[in-house]
């Protein structure tokens, strides 16, 4: 009986300390679980940073001789190695690595004798504008039909939609590609070919964001950007199909959850609409859950997006890659493998911050 | 469901053995309980489509020369490209190879994947997961953290890194995969490790003088072998995709070797005219793909009817 009388009393003497206490409580858990995650940032990076070290120094051919040719002399050996800093401990040498990739320093790629960083800044943008096309694709469709496929549970809608995510999970992407470009472009005709833009158009105009249907809309030159959208939609719509598959098996089952909760049943009660009851109730219950399984349908994308590339002669990120894989460009590889990688585990980072922001349990 | 189960049973005998309430030896028991889970897999008509299309693999793979009309290796450029026909029942490729044949070859370089990347991922993902689980402590947490990492990393890119390092061939891509593929094991293991680490038989065990490497060896990694083979049955998909796609791009099995990726990188360069040259690979991987898919979610229903 004396609790709650010493708890209102103090609430009375002095609500705002306690609220302030209250605030600073919450604050100080968020730097908590923030700082944690830093931590698991950092340390996912470090590994990053020692797979690919690993990986450079797995090469069976060596990188001294491949630089210097068969015919040099020792002495000039000896030099170059010197300077490659491959006579360093090995320790010496991944720390010289770690520094370097740290200041944004991949070193030089053999195929396009330029800086590789300068090279990954200049590819990416085709690679992140397809992979938005894809998301926005895949989220706006992706979760209402997972909402309806559980709302509708056991109706077609829900079989069509589990065969969707079955196809989704099984077949090749590259495959798909190739069949897409056979009927959709060389037999209808109803989109672009392989690139981002049709020949004739290339640098029509100027790259300010890189994306280029941004920059025709900005350069307000619409036949570019008919012609850019009629590029992008083939390869970032089976790209986006994947992320559907995923958000709306996500999304249903996530629903599924939510709509056994007695709490809607009293929603149903007092009388509010079907509507009502799915959308902002159940619905707002599992917002927070679906931005983590949009963050990592986006990482998806990224990896997808590799073979995609190929198939459509995107010159993105992914097909940066591989044609660096073809010729034996390790900086080039690697290089573009840590970018990947870091967005990609930055994806996973964002997509927990976004979860502590906004569900307070998570704290 | 019961009615239907009294209509079909046998008066007595062996499914008497089999469903006895009070089994009179091990062997028994385990004999009943693969009996009552069978059952239980087969009334999922999708599982079952699934384990056919995996037991089609599998005949394929094992009798390929019977099957196959023609060496998949023999090139006849007198025959580049062929339409089906009675003689050539998928038609042939640009360098006049038999594309059923090729096929039925290429099962066996999917198996061979599969079984191999399984074979090195999952005693790797079990030996972590269980030993992490049941030691607790610091070495579950550096093991947890090392796993996590890999775990986050993307698969694909980091098997087409590995495999540029250690040149292109199909057992680079092998071990390139199978180095991605072990956290999701050793989650799964040390999962199921937490949930019998303090099982009183595990006490038992250990105050009739067991270490704990002998715990978890013997007693604690075979309880986590159930859920590591459902999730490696729902992963197969996954690496049968990401092998395809390393042999389409020409860093998995090199020609000869008939592989479904790399034929359909072969078939898109007469795309336009001869279609089926890509397209058939193509269907391979995604029904094989699909088999698995499905046998993975029929099992899983079975092993673990709480994800469902």
């Amino acid at each position: 009986m004396s609790k709650p009388a010493i708890a209102s009393a103090s609430a009375v003497a002095a609500p705002s300390a306690e609220a302030g206490a209250h605030f600073l409580h919450g604050v100080r858990r968020l730097l908590l679980a923030g700082g944690g995650l830093f931590f698991s940032l950092a340390a996912t990076f470090f590994g990053l940073l020692v797979i690919t070290f690993v990986i450079g120094r797995l090469m069976p051919v060596d990188p001294v001789l491949s630089a210097v040719g068969d015919r040099a002399s020792q002495a000039t050996y000896n030099q170059v190695k010197e300077a490659m800093g491959l006579n360093l401990p090995i320790w010496h040498q991944f720390a010289r690595y770690a520094w370097n990739v740290l200041h944004g320093d991949f070193g030089m790629s053999t195929l396009t004798a330029r800086p590789v960083m300068e090279d990954l800044i200049r590819v990416f943008p085709a690679t992140a504008e397809m992979a938005t096309v894809a998301i926005i694709i895949g989220i706006v469709c992706g979760i209402p039909l997972g909402v309806w496929a559980a709302v509708y549970r056991n109706s077609l809608l829900d079989h069509v939609m589990r065969v969707v995510g079955l196809i989704g999970y099984s077949v090749p992407i590259f495959w798909l590609g190739v069949m897409g470009l056979l009927v959709f472009y060389l037999q209808l005709g109803w989109v672009g070919g392989p690139g981002r833009l049709d020949v004739y158009l290339d640098g029509e105009v100027p790259t300010v964001t890189g994306l280029i249907l941004v920059d025709a809309v900005i350069a307000g030159d619409w036949e570019v950007f008919a012609n850019a959208f009629s590029h992008i939609i083939l390869p970032a719509t089976l790209l986006g199909y994947y992320s559907l598959a995923y958000i709306s098996r996500m999304t249903r089952s996530l629903m599924l959850e939510q709509l056994n909760q007695e709490y809607l049943i009293t929603a149903r009660v007092k009388g509010l609409s079907e509507r009502r009851v799915v959308w902002r109730h159940a619905f707002g219950n599992i917002q927070v859950a679906l931005i983590t399984v949009c963050a990592l349908a986006f990482a998806n994308i990224l990896e997808g997006s590799v073979l995609t590339e190929t198939v459509f002669a995107w010159p993105g990120i992914g097909r940066y890659i591989t044609t660096a894989l073809l010729s034996a460009d390790m900086n080039a590889v690697l290089g573009g493998t840590i970018v990947v990688g870091t967005v990609y585990v930055g994806l996973n980072l964002l997509s927990d911050i976004l979860y502590l922001i906004v569900d307070p349990r998570a704290r | 469901m019961s009615g239907n189960e009294t209509v079909l049973a046998a008066p007595a005998g062996l499914r008497a053995w089999l469903k006895a309430d009070a089994p009179g030896s091990g062997w028994q028991a385990t004999c009943g309980r693969a009996y009552r889970g069978w059952r239980a897999f087969a009334r999922n008509p999708m599982g079952l489509v699934g384990l056919s299309i995996v037991l089609l693999l599998l005949f394929c793979a094992a009798f390929a020369p019977w099957i196959a009309t023609a060496d998949p290796t023999v090139q006849d450029l007198s025959l580049r490209l062929q339409s089906t026909s009675a003689e050539h029942w998928l038609g042939t490729d640009r360098m006049g190879r038999d594309t059923f044949s090729a096929l039925i070859y290429g099962s066996r370089v999917t198996l061979y994947i599969v079984v191999l990347v399984l074979v090195i991922s999952a005693p790797i993902g079990l030996l972590v997961g269980s030993t992490a689980g049941f030691l607790g402590g610091w070495t579950d947490k550096v093991l947890m953290r090392i796993t996590d990492i890999f775990f986050s990393f993307p698969r694909l890119v980091l098997a087409l890194a590995f495999v540029a390092s250690l040149g292109p061939g199909l057992n680079n891509a092998i071990i390139a995969i199978a180095l991605t593929a072990w956290p999701a094991y050793a989650r799964v293991a040390r999962a199921e490790t937490l949930a019998v680490r303090k099982s009183d038989f595990i006490a038992a065990v250990r105050t009739q003088g067991a270490g704990h490497w002998r715990i978890i060896l013997r007693h604690v990694m075979p309880l986590s072998l159930p859920s590591v083979i459902v999730r490696a049955t729902l992963d197969m998909a996954g690496i049968i995709l990401t092998a395809a796609g390393l042999g389409f791009l020409g860093l998995g099995a090199q020609p000869p070797t008939p592989e479904w990726g790399a034929m359909i990188s072969v078939g898109r360069e007469n795309i336009l005219d001869q279609w089926w040259v890509a397209a058939v690979p193509g269907m391979a991987i995604f029904i094989v793909s699909l088999g698995f898919n499905l046998l993975g979610d029929g099992l899983r229903d079975v092993l673990d009817p709480k994800m469902t």
